[in-house]
Order: structure tokens, then C-alpha cells, then sequence
């Protein structure tokens, strides 16, 4: 075989037109569906254009959008967190019931809050790892024991399943710049999460597609095998993907926790999924390998605005849910079909 | 000149059973050797010896002229000697120039700010392949559009520029059609003429016969000989492989009766 055939093979590519091109881009699909919401709400009721409005919907996508972030690049690498919703409210019980029931200094029950949850985190990605089951499983697991400590231990400790009296703690106004405060920005009252949402969802991106360990997040995801014959670490990314999923759960809790002082001992529950949801919208393949943190962010944001829209509407909120199954079903079928374009042999 | 790889009444045995035995062969730079056998001949058993995936047990194994046991697949990296396995190391849906540095990617920058410096990564990768002879016309492109001998081609090319001296390739032919097959024995060519001992693990003679300047055959993991080119004929390569008189029984009993 000569090289003018081996050239010859290659002019049966066909040259891919620039809009396909950027159509391959996982994070596409999410933004057109984001217009099209937000302008099909902006007409259907104006409280969703005002100041309060805004920064309603924004704060809402705001505490999905950093959990979404972390999952996804949970689930380019991979692998899922059914536990990831449940954390958020172990992190903010541990700092609730040890602040206020037994006095210890606030920004010390934090860092042991933070503790609890990279453990558990790093406890997931062990068990992945070195049984082989499936991350779905596992997180499923421990979801439930979390779902059922949350609610024993609390109901242990205080006797109620809520905690109260957070802003009577020394020290709560200080944390509260941090984690609860919020600041005038055009007319809008902007709670500091929607900042934390969009530096994290910045600092995901750049790290997954201008850095060595976003390269190995996508490459374990894609090929774990393949991976570790080319020297990636691959226990290590998992861990560390799985602790980052982690963490982001216990700065969501403490997002919460600060800015409505109390904690229920369900929160989080039944959230895990819609931050799986706001990643696939986003354009995160279910097998892993694939995927954006723009794209999860994107989806966090319709979520938020259809959360809040369907109230300002004055509809059914049931209706959020249908809206959310039909979402999904959406993204996978834009994915797939994304997927066929860029024609990747198996 | 003294041979960059070579084996000398080399053996391994798993338990009690001998795997293999006896074996000798060489390869020096610019030279391909054709390791051939059917199924079971060893063949396996003789790539984890080379790539350092499993010790030796018996003879000795020369890399450079000097005597070494490999214990791990690293230890034989280190000394420039790279295997391309079946499944290529690829991750399909990954652009062709970060999987062409995965795991070995170039960076710049310090601390908190090191990052890929994807512009020269690009670059380098275009380069190589280009070097090959394969001329991609995006390296954006996933690994996975491409056909099997190009991928078995971007392998091959991703061993020589991390500094293979040696390139073992696991039956890089035999899950391809026979242009695709052409493809890569082109690069086999290729890389030869670039100086590179290649080490071509295959069980059809006719895609050996016309790259390797030597040959091993295996059968039921013994040697049946080393050759050089100019000492065997396809032909008889062919029915050594096959068990020579095996065949020709077999011949015999296929042969349709006469009326």
C-alpha cells in the first residue's frame, strides 16, 4: 500500500461542516434549552425578569450548580454519587449539633464536618476501587446509611429532627461572610453562592480541559484499562474526584446552613438525582469519559429557573417534575445523537 | 553490529507447566523480527518475557549486549523498549493529540498555574504522525474515528517519540482487513528504516514475510528455528508453521474421493 492511498483513504472523511463542529461541544444542547426557558418565562410572567426575581432563580441554581459541577466531573471520570445529596445535610447537622449542643468553636465543627465528608468520600472511592462494584451501588449504600444517621443521631442529640438556635452561636456572623451573606450588584440582592457557583464551575473548567488531571479524569472515565497502561493514576484521580464531590457537598451544606441558620435532618435527600440530571443535560455521557462543567452549570441553571418560574407562574408545582423527566429524556437523546456525529468507531 | 534485543535458550515455566523453551532470537537496529506461530506456540509467553510483564525462568535475555531479568513492564520502558498490546492504550473519545501524550503530557508553568501546553502538544503530534506518514487532517478529531490500522499506526508512532529503541507489536495485523493490514505494515517499514529494532508478533506468514529480515517460529512453545530472509521461503515457512507433515496428512484426509 502506498502513501497516496493511505492519503486517498483519508478524503472519504468527510470535511465536517463548522456547525457540527461546535455542536460536538457537550455544553451546546444545555445552552439553547437555558435560552429557550429563560425567555419562555421571562414572557409568561414578569416577576421572573425583576431584581428579586433574578437573583431568586439564580440562588437556587446556585446550590444544585456546585453540587452538578462536582458530580460531573464525578461522572467524566466515570463514576456516580448517590450520596452526594445526603452529604449536604450530614455537613450541615455535624456543624448544627456541634456548635449548638455541645459549644465547640464554629469554625473548628466546620473543619470536623469537612473531615467527615472528605472521609466519606474517600471511603466511597476505596470501596469502588478495590472491590471493582459499581460506583451506582456502592453510593447507594451510603446513602442510605447517611439518610439514616442524619435522622437518628439527630433525633438522638437534639430530640427534634431540625436544628435550632444557629445564630445565637459566637462566631456565626463571622462565618456568615463567608457562606451566607449577600451584596447589591444592579439592583439585585446577590447571595455569595451564586459567587462560589461560578468560580467553581470556572476553576472545573479549567482544570478538565488545560490540565494534566482533567486530561486523566477524562481518560479514566473513557478507558480505565487504557489509562493505567499509559501511567495514569488511576486510583488516585477516583479519589480524588470522589473526595471533590465530597467536599462540594459539605460547602453546600454550610451554604445552607448559614444562610437560613437551621438544618432539617432530611435535607438533601432526593437531590442526588437532580444533580445527576443538571450533568447529563449538561451533556456528561452516563458511561463516563464524556462531558463539561460549563455544560452541568448550564443545566443547574435551567433547573433553577424552572424551579422558580413554575412558582412565579402560579402553577402546579408538580409540574416541575414532569418538566424535569422530559429534560432528561431530551439530553440523553441529544447525547446519543451527538455522540453518532462525531462518528466514534467502538 | 551487536543486536539491541536478544534472547538466548530462553524458557519460562508457569507451575509445572513449561510454557516455553529453548528459545533463541535477535534483534538489532533497523531490523524487524517475525515472531510466528499458530495459537499456544508461546508467543505470548515470549512478549511478557520482552516487555517485562512476567520474568524469564531459564537462559538469558540481552538488552544492549547486557544480561537482565525485567520484572516489571517499567524496567523495560525505561531501557527504550515499548510493547504495543491488542487494545493499543487509546481512549477512544479522546482527541487524537491528548491521547497521543496521555499519562506523559506536556506542561508549562509552575505550582497552581502548571497547565497542558496543548498548542505544542498539537504541534508535536502532527509532526510525528506526519513522520510516519500519517497525515491527519485535524489532531482534534477522537481516536476513535479513526480506522484500526491508523490508531495501530498512532501507537506505534506515540512508542518511537518517547524514546523506543526497541517496539514490540503485539499481532498488530490480525483483527484487520487486508488494506488496513497494508497500512500498518507500511509503518512497520517505516519505522525500520528510522533505526528501530521492531519486534512483529503475527501469525500469518504472508503479512511477515515482507517486512521481517528474521524469523522465529514457535510450535507448542519450542523453537522451530530462527531464519533469515534469505534461508526460508514463504512457502516453507508456511508448512513448518503448520506441522509439516500434520498438513500434509491432513491434506490427504480432506482430498475428495476419486469416483
Amino acid at each position: 500500500m502506498t502513501l497516496t492511498a493511505v492519503a486517498a483513504t483519508n478524503e472519504r472523511r468527510k470535511r465536517q461542516h463548522p456547525l457540527v463542529t461546535l455542536l460536538r461541544r457537550p455544553e451546546v444542547g444545555a445552552a439553547v434549552a437555558a435560552l429557550a426557558v429563560f425567555t419562555f418565562f421571562s414572557v409568561s410572567t414578569p416577576t421572573f425578569l425583576s431584581p428579586a426575581g433574578i437573583s431568586t432563580w439564580l440562588y437556587s441554581a446556585s446550590l444544585f450548580g456546585i453540587m452538578a459541577v462536582a458530580v460531573a466531573l464525578l461522572m467524566i471520570g466515570g463514576e456516580f454519587d448517590l450520596s452526594a445529596g445526603a452529604m449536604t445535610g450530614t455537613a450541615g447537622l455535624i456543624v448544627g449539633v456541634l456548635t449548638t449542643e455541645w459549644g465547640v468553636n464554629i469554625w473548628l465543627a466546620m473543619a470536623l464536618a469537612l473531615a467527615v465528608a472528605l472521609l466519606i468520600g474517600a471511603a466511597n472511592a476505596f470501596i469502588v476501587m478495590k472491590t471493582g462494584l459499581p460506583s451506582f451501588i456502592v453510593t447507594l449504600a451510603t446513602f442510605f446509611i447517611l439518610q439514616g444517621c442524619n435522622l437518628a443521631v439527630t433525633k438522638l442529640v437534639t430530640g427534634t429532627v431540625a436544628i435550632q438556635g444557629m445564630g445565637s452561636v459566637p462566631g456565626f456572623d463571622q462565618v456568615r461572610v463567608f457562606f451566607g451573606s449577600s451584596f447589591a450588584f444592579l439592583g439585585m440582592d446577590v447571595k455569595i453562592s451564586i459567587v462560589w457557583w461560578m468560580a467553581l464551575t470556572l476553576l472545573a473548567t479549567w482544570v478538565l480541559l488545560r490540565t494534566r488531571g482533567g486530561n486523566w479524569i477524562f481518560a479514566v472515565g473513557g478507558q480505565a484499562t487504557s489509562s493505567r497502561q499509559a501511567g495514569v493514576p488511576v486510583l488516585k484521580v477516583k479519589l480524588g474526584l470522589f473526595m471533590t464531590t465530597a467536599g462540594a457537598a459539605w460547602l453546600v451544606g454550610m451554604l445552607q446552613l448559614f444562610d437560613v441558620s437551621t438544618v432539617q435532618a432530611t435535607t438533601g435527600i432526593g437531590q442526588e438525582f437532580i444533580y445527576i440530571i443538571c450533568a447529563v443535560v449538561g451533556g456528561c455521557l452516563l458511561t463516563g469519559g464524556y462531558g463539561s462543567a460549563i455544560g452541568a452549570a448550564l443545566g443547574a441553571l435551567i433547573y433553577g429557573m424552572t424551579l422558580q418560574g413554575i412558582v412565579f407562574a402560579q402553577w402546579d408545582n408538580n409540574w416541575l417534575k414532569a418538566f424535569l423527566g422530559g429534560m432528561l429524556l431530551l439530553a440523553v437523546l441529544v447525547n446519543l445523537y451527538v455522540r453518532k456525529q462525531t462518528g466514534v468507531r467502538s | 553490529m551487536s543486536a539491541l534485543l536478544e534472547v538466548k535458550d530462553i524458557g519460562k515455566s508457569y507451575g509445572t507447566v513449561q510454557a516455553l523453551q529453548g528459545v533463541s532470537a535477535s534483534v538489532g537496529a533497523g531490523e524487524v523480527l517475525c515472531v510466528l506461530g499458530d495459537n499456544g506456540a508461546g508467543k505470548s509467553t515470549l512478549i511478557k518475557i520482552l516487555s517485562g510483564a512476567h520474568p524469564h525462568s531459564e537462559g538469558t535475555l540481552l538488552a544492549y549486549g547486557e544480561a537482565r531479568t525485567f520484572r516489571n513492564p517499567r524496567e523495560a520502558l525505561d531501557l527504550g523498549i515499548a510493547t504495543v498490546y491488542q487494545d493499543l492504550g487509546v481512549v477512544p473519545l479522546m482527541p487524537v493529540w491528548r491521547n497521543f501524550f496521555l499519562g506523559s503530557e506536556l506542561t508549562r508553568g509552575r505550582g497552581p498555574f502548571r497547565r497542558l501546553d496543548a498548542a505544542r502538544m498539537r504541534e508535536v503530534t502532527r509532526l510525528e504522525l506526519a513522520r510516519m506518514g500519517i497525515e491527519l487532517r485535524d489532531v482534534d478529531q477522537p481516536i476513535g474515528t479513526l480506522s484500526g490500522g491508523e490508531r495501530q499506526s498512532v501507537a506505534i508512532a506515540r512508542a518511537v517519540y518517547f524514546g523506543a529503541k526497541v517496539v514490540i507489536l503485539d499481532e498488530p495485523t490480525s483483527a484487520l482487513g487486508v488494506k488496513q493490514a497494508g497500512v500498518v505494515l507500511t509503518y512497520i517499514a517505516r519505522a525500520r528504516d528510522r533505526g528501530l529494532g521492531v519486534v512483529f508478533i503475527t501469525h500469518n506468514p504472508h503479512h511477515a514475510y515482507p517486512v521481517g529480515d528474521r524469523f522465529l517460529l514457535l510450535n507448542r512453545g519450542t523453537s522451530l528455528g530462527a531464519f533469515l530472509k534469505s534461508e526460508i521461503t514463504i512457502e516453507e515457512m508456511t508448512a513448518l508453521m503448520a506441522g509439516g507433515a500434520e498438513l500434509e496428512a491432513l491434506a490427504h484426509e480432506l482430498e475428495r474421493p476419486r469416483p
